[in-house]
């Protein structure tokens, strides 16, 4: 564990430990959500890389933005969106964040930051590249985060946005969390050289490594990343090690990975990990963590009560949005 | 008529004047492609932009027409109007992730929350040996996405008014431009104008036959059309200039006067946009009202060849058009 700064209140390591706790309930949930058919096509959940998301997230501003993932739940919650309209988005609801238009893999909150999650793999990198080039334009500086993982650093999109970005000195952090498996194929399988970081170097920027299981490890390297786009000197790309407890999602719950693995990266659990150092270090009580604990789980279930209580998306309404307002957009142009 | 000021523009010259007064006009408007800074772009679209609005928003890219589009997606995500050039348009098949995946998708995605104020352009360079990878005429695919608007110019003066239109829309633009055509002259008035999106225009009246052209098929409609006059055949020839939305009042009105359609179009015919306007024709026209079945002119279904004789051989030309008619008026 990296050495806490004084700065850090007691309040800053509870708020981090309880969106630790947040996500993980908010994930636990939405499986049981989607075993119990209040969840549609798939819900892929984000169990033990909690700590890359909050971590980040931790070295973020409010006005700063990040793109997500089809893994994308943790990233919403530790940008701080909020819980009640994410769980009615994933079940469908009309007062989802998105109407039910986008469901588990698309929650945007543009009111949080939020610029999208996509679930094409590394489909948004580029997006972010040019978002952050935009506010630097605009004169302002916000910085743009674009999670992605282990297998979208192979795609091509990946290595066009990240020579892009450097070249414009774009104000963006590339964070990769590798979480070493695709669906079935493991990394080693999958990617020639150890660390993904050191891709970095190909287009001229720092690449780092980090214990993507440490909050306060990637927090701290977050923090340099963020700071070094904010002051216009370009990207960085992070690369948080770290591993997925859970199956690829809960629609394909098969896991082909040995369960002497799956023990390993258990005991390596960031949450736990995390309030073991809290105790340790005297700034929380277990009495306290686990008043967190329950307080998350009660948030989680307030929000499903919220969301299955709510309206389905009224099936009048299914084209608006295709199009923004515009004169030409009458009846009869389209169809 | 006779006191509007006008001069005489190439279409590639119209272009550049209209970007560069959407850019006087809107600091959030920015291009960026290949090649468009210093050397004012492949075919001179943005020439003398980035002497006049400098690096920052005329952005010469790497070679990276994904990055580049994805790049445009985001920035108009948070406020800005990029316009991304894609040196040739078949290179669009190397962002078709972002453009229709992303672009598209994004605002319906999110419920309505943000608005993708994007415009994607290039040439469509066929007729003049590019061969096959160079010379696509793709526009059938755009329509085809749902979130997407897709333009076709076919004169100096309509393109200058409707990349104006396009880039002042909040949704994402794919803006199709014949190569041949940025030669060619039109008068364009020097005050500014626009031109309306979804609006056809009727580039020349007739009561025999509804030709329906878009892009550089005009030309070759109302060269069929001075041909057929001299035997008293008269062709309407409309030409939507923006394919998607289309104007079918147009376009209906038209074909439920003449009772005869052609529609033109140089994409390869399967599933093509010659086949779009046909199946929407007859959902607005009775088919009572018409005297001949509809005819479609298009590409033949190959790739287009590099040989002179081949490629005349794969792209509609006169001859096809004038058989059409032939066909439509028997």
């Amino acid at each position: 564990m990296t050495v806490v700064e004084p700065v850090d209140a007691v309040n800053a390591l509870e708020e981090t430990y309880l969106k630790l706790a947040r996500i993980r309930a908010f994930e636990l949930k939405a499986m049981d959500l989607f075993s119990e058919k209040f969840i549609r096509g798939s819900v892929h959940p984000y169990i033990g890389m909690e700590a890359v998301a909050v971590g980040v997230c931790g070295a973020l501003r409010d006005d700063d933005y990040i793109t997500s993932t089809h893994r994308g739940h943790g990233h919403c919650i530790a940008k701080g969106l909020e819980l009640r309209p994410m769980m009615a988005e994933i079940t469908g609801r009309a007062t989802g964040y998105c109407k039910g238009r986008g469901g588990s893999m698309h929650i945007t909150a543009m009111g949080k930051g939020m610029l999208g999650a996509d679930a094409i793999v590394a489909g948004s990198v580029a997006i972010a590249t040019g978002a952050a080039y935009g506010l630097r334009l605009q004169g302002k500086d916000a910085v743009v985060v674009a999670f992605f993982g282990d297998g979208g650093s192979n795609q091509g999109i990946f290595h066009e946005a990240a020579n892009l970005a450097s070249v414009l000195s774009a104000p963006v952090v590339f964070v990769c969390e590798n979480n070493q498996w695709a669906i079935s194929m493991p990394i080693q399988r999958a990617i020639a050289v150890e660390d993904i970081a050191v891709r970095a170097a190909g287009y001229g920027f720092p690449g780092e490594i980090v214990d993507g299981n440490d909050v306060l490890a990637v927090r701290d390297v977050a923090q340099r990343a963020v700071d070094r786009a904010r002051r216009g000197d370009g990207p960085t790309l992070i690369e948080a090690k770290t591993y997925r407890i859970t199956p690829h999602s809960a629609a394909t719950p098969t896991d082909n990975r040995a369960p002497e693995e799956l023990d390993l990266w258990r005991e390596r659990d960031p949450i736990a990990r995390f309030a073991r150092h809290l105790v340790d270090s005297g700034a929380a009580t277990e009495d306290r963590l686990e008043e967190l604990g329950r307080q998350a789980a009660a948030e989680v279930e307030d929000a499903a009560a919220y969301a299955l209580d709510s309206p389905y998306p009224d099936p009048a309404d299914v084209e608006d949005d295709v199009y923004a307002p515009a004169d030409w957009l009458r009846e009869g142009r389209l169809a | 008529m006779s006191t509007v000021a006008v001069s005489e523009l190439t279409m590639a010259e119209a272009l550049n004047e209209g970007l560069r007064e959407e850019m006087e006009r809107d600091p959030s408007v920015w291009v960026i492609g290949e090649d468009i800074g210093a050397h004012g772009g492949l075919f001179k679209v943005t020439e003398g932009l980035l002497a006049d609005f400098g690096p920052a928003r005329v952005i010469d890219s790497p070679i990276s027409e994904a990055g580049i589009t994805g790049a445009g997606v985001g920035a108009a995500l948070i406020g800005c109007r990029p316009v991304v050039e894609l040196q040739i348009f078949d290179f669009v098949t190397l962002t078709m992730d972002q453009l229709v995946n992303h672009a598209a998708k994004w605002r319906y995605m999110s419920g309505g929350q943000v608005s993708v104020p994007l415009v994607v352009r290039g040439p469509i360079s066929n007729g003049i040996g590019m061969a096959a990878q160079h010379s696509q005429t793709l526009e059938a695919w755009f329509v085809h996405t749902p979130g997407l608007m897709v333009i076709m110019p076919s004169n100096a003066y309509d393109a200058k008014g409707l990349l104006k239109s396009a880039i002042r829309d909040d949704n994402p633009v794919v803006f199709l431009e014949k190569r041949l055509l940025y030669s060619r002259k039109a008068e364009v008035p020097r005050d500014e104008y626009l031109i309306p999106i979804g609006v056809a225009d009727v580039k020349r009246r007739g009561d025999d036959i509804t030709v329906v052209a878009a892009g550089a098929s005009v030309q070759l409609a109302l060269q069929a059309a001075r041909q057929l006059a001299r035997e008293g055949i008269e062709l309407e020839v409309v030409d939507p200039r923006t394919l998607k939305p289309l104007d079918m009042d147009t376009i209906a009105e038209s074909v439920a006067r003449t009772g005869r359609l052609i529609v033109v179009n140089e994409g390869p015919r399967a599933g093509g946009f010659a086949s779009e306007v046909v199946a929407r024709t007859l959902d607005h026209v009775p088919l009572q009202d018409l005297k001949a079945a509809p005819r479609r002119v298009t590409a033949r279904d190959t790739p287009i060849p590099y040989s002179a004789g081949l490629e005349r051989a794969v792209l509609p030309s006169l001859d096809d058009l004038l058989a059409a008619a032939a066909v439509v008026m028997s």
